[in-house]
């Protein structure tokens, strides 16, 4: 039916508390794409991004990567499906106490079995990958240091290598520039851009920046209050089309592209 | 718009912080008089505490070489029961740690059973034991291990609980299963507290096994006892020391790793 690897079918996501995270987002993700989502705190945007690697679960709707239904994997299948999807956050979320090369193998542990994978006999093949991706995103020396000892901007790179170990096809990252200062938020960024470009990874990032958005992104997707806003290639979008996201007051009118 | 917002008068006299502080005194002065604390009994007999000092200030170093079987041996219960109770307390405590388990049921009813066994007495532990092994270092092991298993698997729960989620979210996103995450973003992280609570408990269970050797669970306890009860206290003195050595030897152990693992 679709061509497109992501495909979210009106999913509407209401939390216990009553809260409504996100509410009817229709978005079609083609492979190989550049997205980039915006929006304010609490727009939702997270729970976008988790609804697509079922970190979070939907309340209604459907979600289908690959032409598949993913809204009820569980076990195995579900396990199969985060596999394939990297995942980068705003924390970084490394094993501080662990090296960078435990870290980063860490990320093909849904590759293993258990018992493989506790007892750390890990293949050659996969450590030669580690180093590779390691040099990927430039910090190959760094292999046998702690994860700790290294700057925000390394650990989130790191944090990319470990994603690359999966062999994904999708890359979710949830602010990842966030705690960043500006000289490593562009290095982690181009990172992300050379997986796109060069691996053909589909990238969705979440981001508060506009200017970087517009800068890396193919397309931007607009959210505000769990809706879906906005929605237009690079090429189309208007220097003053942010000020209805950004927009505080609700009662605004909502325009798709 | 730009006005400082008022502060009612109870917070700014902290008046629920004095409340409270006097709550607190009222409640730890009632409880002595209940008690019947008297001061005047400890000040007036004070004097006896000098005598026995007195009399302990003169180890009878000749009795080291007799208790250094002993002690060896208690280290060695203490080592063996502790150990015993660690490596069963570590499954045990993912399962009583509420981030790694989200079902209440299991973790509550984990840390009720945890909550038993703390409350046994280990004295009571070490007579059933003396009871069902007989007299002997083996009742100690086995007491000592019951205790260390109620004391380490609250400590390493605790532990766990500290940590933070972030690891074991990036590896849920992986793809890893529970064991995988357990083993790859919960242990390391806990490591260092679980090898000085396991040393901790360790010093702990070398000076409870004194007072395990007063029922026959074995160690320097029964020596301890002898001295006591024929007020020879220059032997006292030496078992006291002796005792205060392992515990430093423990303590610069525990210090020296956690220097090396942080």
């Amino acid at each position: 039916m679709t061509t497109s690897i992501i495909s979210i079918q009106d999913v509407s996501k209401i939390y216990a508390n009553g809260t409504i995270g996100l509410s009817h987002i229709n978005l079609d993700i083609a492979a190989g794409e550049f997205v980039v989502i915006v929006g304010l705190s609490g727009a939702g945007k997270s729970t976008l991004l988790r609804t697509i690697n079922r970190m979070h679960s939907i309340s209604s709707g459907d979600i289908l990567i690959n032409g598949q239904s993913i809204r009820h994997y569980q076990g195995q299948k579900l396990r199969v499906l985060r596999r394939n999807i990297g995942m980068i956050f705003q924390n970084f979320n490394l094993v501080e106490h662990s090296t960078v090369q435990r870290n980063v193998l860490s990320g093909r542990i849904g590759y293993y079995s258990t018992w493989r994978s506790i007892l750390n006999f890990f293949s050659k093949a996969d450590k030669q990958k580690a180093v590779q991706a390691l040099q990927r995103v430039n910090l190959a020396e760094k292999l046998y240091t702690r994860a700790d000892q290294l700057s925000g901007g390394q650990q989130q790179r790191v944090a990319i290598a470990r994603a690359l170990m999966q062999n994904p096809q999708i890359i979710l990252a949830d602010e990842p520039i966030a705690s960043l200062d500006p000289l490593t938020t562009t290095a982690v960024m181009n990172d992300l851009k050379r997986l796109n470009q060069e691996l053909g990874i589909t990238v969705l990032v979440n981001l508060h920046s506009v200017p970087i958005a517009q800068k890396f992104a193919d397309r931007i997707v607009g959210l505000r209050a769990g809706k879906l806003v906005y929605d237009k290639p690079i090429e189309q979008v208007q220097a003053d089309d942010f000020q209805q996201i950004y927009e505080s007051t609700p009662a605004s009118s909502e325009v798709r592209a | 718009m730009n006005q400082l917002p008022t502060q009612s008068w109870t917070a700014k006299w902290h008046l629920k912080t004095i409340i409270i502080v006097l709550i607190l005194c009222g409640l730890l002065i009632k409880s002595a008089q209940i008690c019947e604390i008297n001061g005047s009994a400890l000040s007036q007999n004070f004097s006896q505490f000098f005598d026995l000092l007195k009399k302990m200030s003169h180890p009878q170093w000749s009795y080291g070489e007799i208790v250094l079987q002993p002690i060896i041996e208690t280290i060695k219960m203490a080592i063996i029961g502790t150990t015993l109770g660690a490596i069963c307390a570590l499954p045990l405590c993912i399962f009583a740690a509420r981030n790694i388990i989200t079902n209440r049921f299991i973790t509550s009813s984990i840390r009720f059973i945890l909550n038993i066994i703390r409350t046994i007495p280990d004295l009571m532990l070490a007579a059933v034991f003396v009871a069902i092994v007989g007299i002997g270092p083996l009742a100690g092991i086995f007491t000592l291990a019951v205790f260390s298993f109620g004391m380490i698997a609250k400590l390493f729960y605790e532990a766990i609980e500290t940590i933070d989620n972030g690891p074991l979210e990036a590896l849920e996103a992986a793809g890893a299963n529970k064991v995988q995450i357990i083993v790859f973003a919960v242990l390391p992280q806990v490591m260092n507290n679980f090898i000085s609570y396991f040393l901790y408990t360790l010093e702990i269970n070398v000076r409870a096994s004194t007072v395990l050797g007063y029922l026959g669970a074995g160690g320097i306890g029964v020596y301890l006892q002898r001295s006591l009860d024929s007020y020879n206290y220059q032997q006292t003195a030496i078992i006291i020391l002796a005792i205060l050595v392992v515990v430093l030897i423990i303590d610069g152990l525990s210090n020296y790793l956690r220097e090396k693992l942080l």
